[in-house]
């Protein structure tokens, strides 16, 4: 079938968005845009100390200041606790209950211990300050050294030293004599540091119970609106089917909203208890310190390589604070675990050892983040690689190319069988692209002066489209993977799509409207999608992974296609030819052996459900095509080569970053402006981590960011303009062709960043490893070198 | 972060804005542009009982020149309209405030907030602040008992702390004398960020050579400090560099997560530099 002819065809265009006009005409809706009837407002009351027993909370102040509504502890709601597991035993993973609200102990600063429900959110406000909660303080647990002390305090009873996960997947057999023979070890420890994923939308929700449909009605900003219904349904103790998840516009997520968080289910539970309108809206102090962070983790591995620069084997240790609680459906495996079965990579590394734990501190808990431990590990590798470059004399783009997996389909020695990618190829033009440009005879000027710049690569892989398969192998207690869609024409001939995905930035309302414009012959304006209600969606895993158009783009191409075949059988029956004889395309069904004999989507749709009658009698009146989409392998592989420029300033320390290239292969980009998009943001988001984004904690569990002035998030100034060329290995098993194309940036940015930084610090002697690297930290090492330069 | 519950009081005239203030007493706020104030009140880290809203009186939004040559700028005058003044409104002898607008903050700020505010408001790295003391500029405040003159040096007390009595409203700041070789930078890890150090200098040249100056630094003290050791280099014929050492050798900067005070000590000397290289740049 080919409803579109290849000059005609939307996929693989920059087609303008079609969330664009109303968002950028101030006509989108947020959650914060929702306003009802009688609506309250929740704040919520949060634990000022790291980790205490609570012993009394009174609110009986708070309900006597003015405005306020009501104010609701644990006790006065009695609701479930939010619970993710996985299916391990308990020595490698121990499960953490989250209240809703806080019961008898507090273990984090924010942590919610009452809700406030007032007439406005300054009362609300004005309501948290009256409240009393009386605290027995508990040794605060901060760090990873204290959380794995012998005798430390425990978080959680059943965690003994606070380790949550601890999963040892591979040990290559003889690994231990592969090092001790191997004529080149390097070694590298890194710590990254605590970041949020900063959506410029903060959480929020707007909870009403609707009498007629005796429904919940939660609208809320999740990247997992089933997910939402099913944690919703549970605590409140109602059928499924009597919550309702509705997702407005969202302003970013970034894995943030991919976890089901507390406050939305007690705001949930005060409007049902109050039977009015409850919204919540996360303020940014409260997003800063009291939502779920990210990225905290700790590396420790070794790699051996032989006289030639190939790679003989990895060593890795990895600890992940996951603070106090493990996130839903998630829970705190997702990064050690991401980590221990993905770090091999790009590369053919034909020994492996490693062992991923996950601890639990007295800090806001973490969710998933844009990357997974992708970009830390993928940092700590590339930093390998360039150790082992500089030990052994070699050029660092020349010790990955002899690495780089160049023979697909590639089983790893994770046991990951990786589709074809661009490994080699994206490297090379990289490269070249950074040569052609001057940058190595600009390096080479700036040394002369006494300059100091830089260059840095690095090179990964990002794995998409996890179908129910690979997820199975985290052994989730719920699997995710599948998508489900059901494309409905309308009397018109107009259709409404249906996904299980949930944008809240991708541009999912174009680009899937592309695929099914293309499927059906469509022009765009006739394809309408619809997502984020979990009443109109049979069931969907949202978006998170890279996900979306893998697979629920895939799955939103079949039901086209479902659509297209039922059509074709309403107009082969009309011409008393078999299916097979007739195709679609712009807008009609027509006869192979005549393409002047045809029938407008219209005309058929009006046999379909207007004159039904003429319908043959196995073919039922109606016209929707529905379908699922899984993954059945392990994924599809994106891949990409970063460089990065910089100059440090040895004035200030400052780092500059002078030029970025990303080489990147999303196999088809259904929409290439969106996918430059989201590497531009992406790679925003890695600079960050890299240079920038940082939320710590004093040893009395006090985190230091409550607003952008401490929590650095890089603006427009600090970011560069970003040179990104495409690559295409299409995907073999998607619908499409199309790989994930959401997290790359981010997991390649890191480690670009800080190769490049170590480039211009090579005469010091000093190599920085932990991030964010700090000017103080940069202008340290280059005065290390003025001091060595002085005694020579 | 809402603020906590306070009284508005718009303000008609200079008069009603000092006679509000005084009769509210210490539990009154003035508010003009209030880029730093309503954050804080945001945060309730500030929870002032009233605020008198000077937003309207048009007569201390000016800018202009004296016959001896001083520079007058109103309180309710905004950085924006600083940055953007016609330049020959502040050259030769101001281009130095137009030029150090830019690190004050972003657009959005700038639009907003007021030279009398910020200097006022004294954050201990605000760039008006740090101006004022190495133009040697003079604050004129108004009282209930009429207008005073406060040279800078005696204005700023220490963090958020001036000279300002309860009931005084700052209504205009006064360079006296053009400052056709001074300059002001600073370094932060952002753009616009509050600066980890800032220096400003205003030189004494003739034809080119630098016979003395004032050396001030912002972000080592509670309050903008000038740096008598640095500026006797310059008044002995000393290099750039030997007075950005002396002011660095001189000062006893704070540490905190932005920056150790050698790391400070080390911007110090960088900033002093550039700002006179920047100060005697054609």
């Amino acid at each position: 079938m080919t409803p579109r002819s290849t000059e005609d065809r939307l996929v693989g265009r920059s087609v303008a968005r079609r969330e664009d006009p109303r968002l950028l005409t101030g006509r989108g809706r947020f959650v914060d845009d929702i306003a009802l009837p009688g609506m309250l407002h929740a704040q919520f009351v949060r634990s000022t100390v790291a980790h205490a027993e609570v012993t009394a909370v009174d609110l009986s102040a708070v309900r006597q200041v003015p405005g306020v509504v009501a104010a609701f502890t644990a006790e006065d709601l009695g609701l479930g606790d939010i619970t993710a597991r996985l299916d391990r035993p308990l020595t490698e993973f121990v499960p953490t209950a989250m209240p809703v609200l806080a019961r008898d102990r507090v273990r984090y600063v924010g942590e919610p211990v009452a809700v406030v429900i007032a007439r406005d959110a300054y009362a609300a406000e004005d309501g948290l300050e009256a409240a009393k909660v009386s605290y027995a303080p508990l040794t605060p647990v901060t760090c990873e050294d204290q959380a794995l002390a012998e005798g430390a305090p425990r978080l959680h009873d059943d965690a003994p030293r606070n380790t949550l996960v601890d999963v040892s997947l591979f040990a290559s057999e003889g690994i231990d004599a592969v090092f001790a023979a191997a004529p080149c070890v390097v070694h590298v420890d890194s710590r990254t540091g605590r970041q949020n994923a900063l959506p410029l939308e903060t959480r929020g929700t707007v909870a009403h119970w609707d009498d007629r449909e005796e429904q919940l009605v939660l609208e809320t900003c999740t990247q997992v609106p089933h997910q939402v219904r099913t944690v919703a349904a549970r605590c409140l103790g109602l059928d499924e089917r009597a919550v309702r998840v509705r997702v407005p516009d969202m302003g970013g997520g970034f894995g943030l909203k991919c976890v089901v968080g507390r406050e939305e289910i007690a705001a949930a539970a005060a409007a049902l208890r109050l039977r009015r309108p409850v919204k919540w809206i996360e303020d940014r102090k409260d997003a800063l310190t009291a939502s779920f962070l990210a990225r905290e983790q700790h590396y420790d591995v070794r790699a051996a390589f032989d006289a030639e620069g190939r790679i003989l084997g990895l060593d890795a240790d990895v600890v992940c604070d996951m603070g106090a609680y493990s996130c839903y459906p998630f829970t705190a495996g997702i990064e050690p675990l991401m980590a221990s079965a993905e770090m091999p990579g790009v590369y053919k590394v034909p020994a492996y050892r490693v062992r991923g734990r996950a601890i639990t501190t007295n800090k806001a808990p973490t969710a998933p983040y844009r990357g997974v431990s992708r970009p830390q590990y993928v940092m700590v590798v590339e930093r390998l690689f360039e150790r082992a470059a500089r030990e052994l004399g070699l050029d660092p783009v020349e010790i990955r190319r002899r690495n780089v997996i160049t023979d697909f389909p590639y089983t790893g020695v994770n046991g990951i069988t990786y589709d074809p990618g661009s490994y080699r190829e994206a490297l090379d033009l990289c490269e070249r692209t950074v040569r052609e440009e001057g940058w190595y005879e600009k390096q080479a000027a700036a040394a002369a002066e006494g300059r100091h710049l830089g260059i840095g690569y690095s090179c990964f892989s990002e794995r998409t489209g996890y179908g129910s398969t690979a997820f199975a192998q985290r052994k989730m207690e719920v699997v995710p993977g599948f998508d489900l869609s059901e494309v409905r024409m309308d009397t018109s001939g107009a259709v409404t799509v249906t996904t299980g995905t949930m944008s809240h930035g991708q541009s999912h309302e174009t680009t899937m409207a592309q695929i099914v414009a293309d499927e059906l012959g469509l022009p765009l304006a006739k394809v309408k999608l619809h997502q984020g209600d979990t009443d109109r969606i049979t069931y969907g895993w949202g978006t998170f992974a890279s996900r979306s158009i893998t697979v629920g783009g895939s799955a939103v191409r079949l039901a086209a296609a479902e659509l297209g075949k039922k059509l074709r059988r309403i107009a082969a029956a009309r011409w008393d030819v078999s299916p097979e004889e007739t195709e679609c395309g712009q807008g009609c069904v027509r006869r192979r052996d005549d393409p002047s004999m045809s029938l407008t989507y219209e005309q058929l749709a009006e046999i379909a459900y207007l004159k039904a009658h003429l319908l043959p009698k196995d073919i039922a009146p109606g016209l929707t095509g529905t379908a699922a989409f899984d993954v059945f392998n392990d994924g599809t592989f994106s891949n990409a080569t970063h460089a990065c420029v910089v100059e440090l300033h040895e004035g200030t320390g400052q780092v500059e970053i002078l030029r970025y290239v990303c080489v990147e292969d999303c196999g088809v980009a259904i929409n290439p402006q969106v996918v430059e998009g989201q590497c531009r943001g992406g790679i925003a988001q890695g600079i960050a981590g890299a240079l920038f984004e940082q939320v710590t904690y004093d040893a009395q569990g006090e985190p230091s960011a409550t607003g952008f002035m401490d929590y650095k998030v890089p603006t427009a100034h600090e970011i560069p303009d970003v040179a990104i060329h495409h690559l295409e290995t299409p995907c073999a098993f998607t619908e499409t062709g199309a790989k994930g194309a959401g997290e790359g940036g981010t997991i390649g940015a890191p480690a670009a960043v800080l190769n490049a930084v170590n480039d211009a610090l090579r005469s010091t002697g000093v190599e920085l490893d932990h991030t964010p690297i700090t000017p103080e930290a940069v202008h340290d090492a280059l005065r290390r070198q003025r001091t060595l330069e002085r005694a020579r | 972060m809402k603020p906590a519950p306070f009284r508005y009081h718009r303000a008609r005239s200079t008069e009603d804005a000092t006679r509000l203030l005084a009769e509210l007493g210490a539990d009154a706020k003035v508010i003009a542009g209030g880029q730093s104030l309503v954050a804080m009140m945001n945060y309730r880290l500030a929870r002032p009982a009233h605020l008198v809203d000077i937003g309207g009186l048009r007569a201390l939004d000016h800018l202009h020149t004296d016959a001896d040559g001083g520079l007058h700028i109103g309180a309710l005058t905004t950085h924006h309209t600083v940055e953007t003044a016609p330049p020959d409104v502040l050259e030769p002898g101001f281009g130095v405030l137009r030029r150090a607008m830019r690190w004050i903050g972003h657009l959005p700020i700038r639009t907003r907030g007021t030279v009398g505010g910020s200097l006022a408001h004294a954050d201990a790295t605000a760039e008006w602040c740090l101006l004022a003391v190495a133009l040697g500029a003079e604050l004129v405040a108004e009282g209930p008992h009429g207008r005073r003159r406060i040279r800078a040096e005696d204005f700023f007390f220490g963090y958020y702390t001036t000279a300002l009595d309860p009931g005084e409203l700052l209504v205009e700041v006064v360079f006296p004398r053009p400052a056709p070789h001074a300059a002001l930078t600073e370094f932060a890890e952002r753009q616009g960020d509050f600066a980890i150090v800032a220096a400003a200098v205003d030189l004494d040249a003739e034809d080119g050579t630098v016979r003395g100056g004032r050396v001030a630094l912002g972000g080592v003290a509670p309050a903008p400090v000038r740096v008598p050791e640095a500026e006797a280099v310059l008044a002995g014929g000393g290099t750039f560099a030997e007075c950005a050492a002396a002011a660095a050798d001189a000062s006893d900067p704070p540490g905190d997560a932005n920056g150790s005070p050698e790391y400070r000590r080390h911007l110090i000397r960088t900033l002093v530099q550039r700002a006179c290289e920047e100060a005697m740049a054609p």
